[in-house]
């Protein structure tokens, strides 16, 4: 392998890592907020504000249901206000973090959506406020579940970060279409398969090992 | 301690149609402070019901709720809040947060009410003592038995150092031996703390456990209340005898039931249920009980059931009070026998025979 190509591999891998990283981190960030809002904003719930919880469930669905690239090229206005540009590695975040929200929202929603209603109720026995039973029984008691949900969201954005060669992203599945398929360098193609199924196979057995240890319901034989 | 003033709760018909519930119907009950006060009832006769009003976790739909003098049904927000603190709750599937060890659950509502770490500690460790979990205090839900983690939950409701503990079928989820035991930990709680404690279940056995007074619910009403004793021994209602009768497995003659007295009376006798089972229903205890003690039991009532070809029977006899009971509880408890003392009554009445 040339050193060249070696450069030009290592580069991929740092930006498939950065951008996501970053929107996996952004995505969490908003996402989890979100999707414990979701959780407990229906009729009669905590947070009750049921017509919002509507509309922000309309919302997460319309932008999980738009095609992952044409995602990216339709709100490339957007990218550029954010970004300054709607090229490169920087840029393609922009998308990757849209994408990534309401994904992660959901994921948390489920999860949190799964634990007892006696849990909340032991709580509200308890005098605990809505924060506090979201703070220190729902989050808590719904963690191996999210924790299951970002690393399925992470996995997926390794996936979508793919597709952002298309704006000029870069990154590991870039370089396998540009050189591996258009160049027709096979061996270039071969080594991203390869590094992309080891860096998926590694944040995979991560997130499982945390999951693992964050969850008290299994004996511990 | 706990007031109930015509408190109903309807439940709107659902949303396709249908009828509506009336889980609660014009309720008055007063609970004195230091009670063990019972409920029982069918399923669905609305005993979660009247025990989520007294913590409001469910809203009445008309009437009053007083805890320990406060209008706690008129309250919400953050006076609830503080009120609830007051109130203790335990719960059929004991509701202990898997992701906290048992100390940590037990801190739980101590951190809810923003109780310091040294304050939590110093409170937590002799909550865990009197519940006999010391060695347990980092374990998790997921490691404990059913009676472990129902103890658990008792700690938690103490820790606030509530006036009221609220137990909704606490043990029905226990086996029957530590149904015994998690009710024995209540009942020291109520001696040693003065707690009132409210307890539903739909398992006579339990009330005549611990229970000081009863009430009866059916439909969303009180069919009967009043002290154990008088209710077990003077049911009004058919629900509440059949009730009893699983207990037991006894009609007592309405005559003698009318004369019973919960304290022993001068001069007159106790009457006893004697049941056997097995082997025992064939041996001639009575007349051995006479031979060798010289002490006449006089049948008042009983029956003989066979259960998967076992014998099974109940005997009602009129027993002496004072030295010759003490003699012939004796005399039952080394044959094996199960007696119970269902009251005492005057001298006058088995005269007759
Ligand atoms: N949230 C609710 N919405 C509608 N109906 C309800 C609701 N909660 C209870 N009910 C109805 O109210 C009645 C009383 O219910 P409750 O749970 O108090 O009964 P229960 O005596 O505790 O029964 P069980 O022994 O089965 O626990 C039942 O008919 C039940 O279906
Ligand atoms: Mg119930």
């Amino acid at each position: 392998m040339s050193h060249q190509l070696f450069l030009l591999l290592v580069n991929a891998t740092l930006d498939t890592l950065y951008m996501v990283a970053v929107a996996g981190a952004i995505g969490t960030a908003l996402g989890l907020p979100l999707g414990v809002w979701l959780a407990t904003s229906g009729r009669g719930e905590l947070l009750a504000a049921p017509l919002f919880n509507r509309i922000g469930g309309v919302l997460v669905n319309a932008t999980r249901s738009t095609p992952f690239i044409i995602l990216v090229v339709a709100i490339i206005p957007f990218t550029r206000l954010v970004a300054g540009t709607s090229i490169g590695t920087s840029a393609a975040i922009v998308p990757l973090t849209v994408a990534a929200v309401p994904f992660i929202a959901r994921i948390v929603e489920t999860a949190i959506r799964e634990v007892d209603r006696g849990l909340v109720e032991a709580a509200e026995a308890m005098g605990a406020t809505p924060y506090q039973i979201i703070a220190k029984v729902l989050v808590p008691e719904a963690l191996p579940g999210i924790l299951l949900g970002l690393t399925l969201a992470i996995v997926s954005l390794i996936g979508y970060s793919a597709m952002v060669g298309a704006v000029g992203g870069g990154g590991l599945g870039d370089l396998g279409i540009r050189y591996g398929y258009q160049r027709f360098m096979p061996e270039v193609m071969a080594i991203v398969v390869l590094l992309l199924i080891v860096l998926v196979q590694g944040i995979q057995s991560l997130g499982e090992q945390l999951a693992r240890r964050v969850n008290k319901r299994l004996r511990t034989a | 301690m706990i007031q109930l003033d015509q408190v109903s709760k309807h439940y709107p018909p659902p949303k396709r149609g249908g009828a509506g519930v009336t889980a609660l119907d014009e309720v008055s009950l007063t609970i004195e402070a230091g009670e063990i006060y019972g409920i029982i009832g069918r399923s669905g006769a609305g005993k979660s019901t009247l025990i989520r009003v007294v913590n409001q976790l469910e809203k009445p739909t008309s009437g009053r709720v007083l805890v320990d003098g406060v209008e706690i049904s008129s309250l919400s927000g953050s006076a609830l809040r503080r009120e609830r603190r007051g109130i203790g709750m335990i719960f059929q599937h004991f509701n202990l947060l898997s992701s906290r060890s048992v100390f940590d659950n037990v801190a739980l509502p101590l951190e809810l009410a923003g109780v310091s770490k040294a304050k939590i500690k110093a409170r937590v460790e002799p909550l865990l003592e009197l519940v006999g979990l010391s060695d347990k205090r980092d374990r998790y839900p997921a490691e404990l038995s059913g009676g472990q983690k129902q103890r658990v939950g008792i700690a938690r409701a103490l820790a606030t150092e509530p006036k009221v503990l609220l137990c909704d079928e606490a043990t029905s989820a226990l086996d029957p031996e530590t149904t015994r035991d998690v009710l024995r930990l209540i009942a020291e709680i109520n001696r040693k703390l003065g707690l009132t404690v409210v307890l539903i279940t739909h398992e006579m056995h339990v009330i005549k456990e611990i229970c000081h007074k009863v009430a009866v619910l059916e439909a969303g009403r009180v069919i009967e209340q009043g002290a154990v004793f008088e209710v077990f021994t003077r049911p009004q209602h058919p629900t509440t005898r059949s009730f009893i009768g699983m207990v037991t497995g006894i009609d007592l003659p309405p005559v003698l039931a009318n004369q019973l007295r919960a304290d022993p009376q001068p001069g007159g006798e106790a009457v006893l249920l004697i049941r056997f089972i097995g082997d025992s229903a064939d041996q001639p205890i009575l007349s051995r009980l006479a031979r060798h003690h010289g002490i006449d039991a006089n049948i008042l009532s009983g029956r003989i059931d066979h259960i998967h070809g076992q014998p099974f029977g109940t005997l009602v006899v009129a027993i002496p009070g004072g030295e010759t009971l003490s003699t012939a509880l004796a005399f039952f408890e080394t044959h094996k026998l199960s007696v119970e003392v269902l009251g005492h009554v005057a001298p006058a009445l088995l005269a007759t025979g």
